[in-house]
């Protein structure tokens, strides 16, 4: 049986295709479930009775983790999926995976995967709502709305700011649901990196491409910086860490001297000393820990929204603490 | 003995001598006897009322993969000629990349007599350029022409080796035969899965730049003009490939090449929702480049339409776009989309359109095609330029589906096929 359209359609496949009025309400509600995790007993019964399989095709901890909490916190049933170890890698394909799953009556699919279109693919063929956890190089949604429930915490709002993302764009898909998110939003968008990790026309998205990171930090209110994966260095993507580094890595020696007060932001697992010098992540400009803990509440506002919740009624369905 | 045909009172197009008029063409003992208006045929022929349709000679596909052996899940010998009758085609050409490849004179054999025995569209087979394909020393090339195959090629993966190619197309001059190329420079194209631009940005796909095939054309029109030798061009996609080949035809480098119906009607949009069934290499391209291969085709610096028909089953497709294998079929639909992309558009006359898909491709690979000239074999096919039809791929007589077109509404149909003076296809259910 198909599950009732909701606020948010039957999916969350990435930003690219949310409207404005709904990546603000996913924000309004994950703001509303924040308090939650502050709670000495951290489960409300809004997911009561509903059973979510995170399926995770790619090894991820963070994440995982993550959408595992926001799941408990919401007393859902859940199941966990790793490639090692199940069916996944005795050579079962995408589809029988997720037919077996379903044959299963789940309710809800959390897919981590390495081919782009993977999500959008499983979705189209089982009932349930399904949320990507990241596919491939396309998108990462829960990630591009924890980037931006964090820049705006911190900043009160996103329309106007100047946000630029630093590093490996070509093979990121954080850096794509942050471009779309950002947009929705009203930030204006660069990007900045050796045009080897730049995707082609990166422009045609509507971003800045500046090709030195003096001018980004010139220019931006917010850095978010792509992990550099080693394979890129070992793939001549760049020459070397160090010169990767000592080009475009984020020190706080180039925070000092930008014009703005920056906010940085990193999506993790950090290569410190690569993409982002340690005094930087741990300094005062950091808000990466944040953008951890807003992952929890984002994704528990996906998850109540994709199950049928309204944005309105978020406060009443998780009760008083 | 085959009782003679009478095709009577349609509109006869044969490119080959520049003939249209309204006439009969009458075939007997396997071959054209006579083509004029108001033919008497022998009192036992049977007769084909081809008024209102257009009767040209057969139509000739330079590429298709069959498939078999090593792949019958796929393809067949069989089924994949049976689908050229039905898609218009009297003769077609056979990729050599098949499991054994087709690359020694037994092989090329084998898939000749299956083609007999299946009896349906003439096969002609291409051998590999290559032992194995595997891009290192030349494969046994006079031995594969003396067993039938009327050209070499590795197509599927390019010759990387500039050398190699070299030798190939020297090599092949002592045979008559043309050296086809699958243009594509590999550190180029390599982990790319669709057209490098703004969709494959957008969907996270790595791309392939048109770059990586403009720059084996280039290598390979300056090989043929170092050699002499016959180059055909498979499959261009590119707007820059198709003005290096246009300089060289007018620099007089003996260079034929080929458009897909797929790229001179699709773009990479096609790729949009990841869409395996337009997953092909090379990738579907930009608008600008559509554009150029269509007009191409029209002004004959592309001379055949060919399918590069690549049967995959339907398990292989419905995975993950990078997971896919590509290729894409198009026997069946390339009659329709040829008329409605180029003659429906107005871009090009019938005859023109027809040389592209019967006479061009007939004189690139020197086969015995193409033409309605008394004492040619008896090959033909009848069109209805009129005919309005929708794609319908569970029809398909073909044993995969993989087609972009499904659903498609188009104009212009094949109505009947002849191959040898013999009826191999005739539509059933014509509409109205």
């Amino acid at each position: 049986m198909t599950p009732p359209p909701t606020f948010l359609g039957k999916d969350l496949i990435g930003l690219e295709h949310l409207a404005r009025e709904q990546i603000q309400a996913i924000l309004d509600t994950a703001e509303v479930f924040k308090e939650i995790s502050e709670r000495p007993i951290k489960k409300v019964p809004v997911l009561r009775g509903k059973t979510i399989v995170n399926l995770f095709f790619e090894p991820s901890t963070r994440t995982r983790i993550s959408f595992e909490f926001a799941e408990k916190r919401l007393s859902a049933d859940t199941v966990n999926v790793a490639s090692t170890g199940s069916s996944v890698s005795k050579g079962e394909t995408l589809v029988d995976t997720a037919r077996n799953l379903e044959a299963m009556r789940i309710d809800m699919v959390v897919i981590r995967h390495s081919a782009s279109g993977a999500a959008r693919f499983l979705a189209d063929r089982i009932p349930s709502n399904v949320i990507n956890a990241g596919d491939g190089r396309h998108e990462h949604p829960t990630q591009g709305l924890l980037d931006l429930l964090t820049i705006r915490d911190h900043r009160g709002a996103i329309e106007g700011l100047r946000v630029c993302i630093v590093g490996d764009v070509l093979h990121s898909r954080v850096a794509r649901s942050n471009i779309w998110g950002l947009l929705k939003l009203g930030a204006e968008v660069a990007v900045c990196g050796p045009a080897t990790l730049m995707p082609a026309a990166v422009e045609t998205l509507g971003v800045r491409f500046f090709r030195r990171i003096e001018e980004a930090l010139e220019w931006a209110d917010v850095l978010n910086v792509m992990r550099l994966q080693l394979e890129r260095m070992h793939a001549g993507y760049v020459p070397s860490l160090r010169e990767y580094n000592r080009f475009f890595g984020v020190s706080n020696e180039r925070l000092e001297a930008a014009p703005r007060d920056i906010l940085v932001l990193h999506p993790g697992p950090m290569n410190r000393g690569v993409e982002i010098d340690s005094d930087v992540a741990d300094g005062p400009h950091s808000v990466i820990l944040d953008q951890v803990t807003n992952g929890v509440a984002v994704r528990m506002a996906v998850l109540y929204l994709l199950a049928g919740g309204r944005p309105d009624t978020a406060e009443a369905a998780k009760g008083g603490p | 003995m085959t009782r003679p045909l009478l095709i009577r009172g349609g509109r006869v197009i044969d490119p080959s001598r520049g003939y249209d008029e309204t006439a009969d063409v009458l075939l007997a003992h396997g071959r054209i006897e006579a083509v004029g208006p108001g033919l008497d045929g022998p009192d036992d022929a049977q007769v084909f009322d081809a008024a209102g349709k257009v009767v040209c000679p057969g139509l000739v596909d330079v590429h298709v993969h069959l498939r078999e052996p090593g792949d019958e899940h796929k393809e067949t010998i069989a089924s994949g000629s049976r689908a050229a009758v039905a898609g218009g085609f009297t003769t077609i050409c056979s990729m050599p990349n098949t499991d054994p490849p087709i690359d020694d004179p037994a092989a090329v054999g084998f898939v000749r007599a299956a083609g007999l025995r299946a009896g349906h569209a003439r096969i002609h087979p291409l051998g590999a350029v290559s032992v194995h394909l595997a891009g290192e020393r030349l494969a046994p090339v006079g031995e594969m022409v003396e067993a039938g195959a009327v050209g070499i090629t590795d197509d599927g993966r390019p010759v990387r080796d500039a050398g190699l190619m070299r030798l190939a197309l020297e090599y092949g001059r002592s045979f008559g035969i043309p050296v086809a190329s699958h243009c594509e420079v590999p550190e180029l194209s390599r982990g790319g899965s669709m057209n490098e631009g703004v969709v494959s940005t957008r969907l996270g796909l790595t791309g392939i730049p048109g770059a990586a095939e403009d720059a084996m054309i280039a290598r390979d029109l300056f090989l043929a003009e170092l050699t002499g030798g016959r180059l055909h061009v498979q499959h261009v996609s590119t707007r820059r490939g198709i003005e290096l080949i246009r300089d060289a035809k007018a620099r007089g480098v003996a260079v034929t090449a080929e458009g897909t119906p797929h790229h001179f009607s699709l773009t990479d949009e096609a790729v949009e929702g990841y869409r395996t069934h337009a997953k092909v290499n090379p990738p579907l391209r930009s608008e600008a480049d559509r554009l150029a291969v269509l007009a191409a085709v029209a002004d004959g610096t592309l001379d055949c339409i060919a399918t590069d028909h690549a049967p995959h089953h339907y398990d292989e497709k419905e995975q993950a776009f990078d997971d896919a294998p590509f290729g894409l079929i198009g026997l069946e639909t390339c009659v329709g989309i040829s008329m409605t992309y180029l003659f429906r558009d107005e871009r090009v006359g019938l005859s023109d359109l027809i040389h592209r898909m019967s006479t061009g491709p007939a004189l690139a690979f020197g086969l015995e095609a193409g033409t309605l000239v008394p004492g040619a074999p008896g090959d033909v096919t009848v069109l209805d330029p009129d005919a309005r039809w929708t794609v319908d791929a569970r029809a398909f007589l073909s044993r995969s589906r993989n087609t972009p077109f499904d659903g498609w509404e188009l104009t212009g149909r094949a109505v009947a096929t002849v191959v040898g003076g013999e009826v191999a296809f005739r539509l059933q259910d014509a509409p109205a």
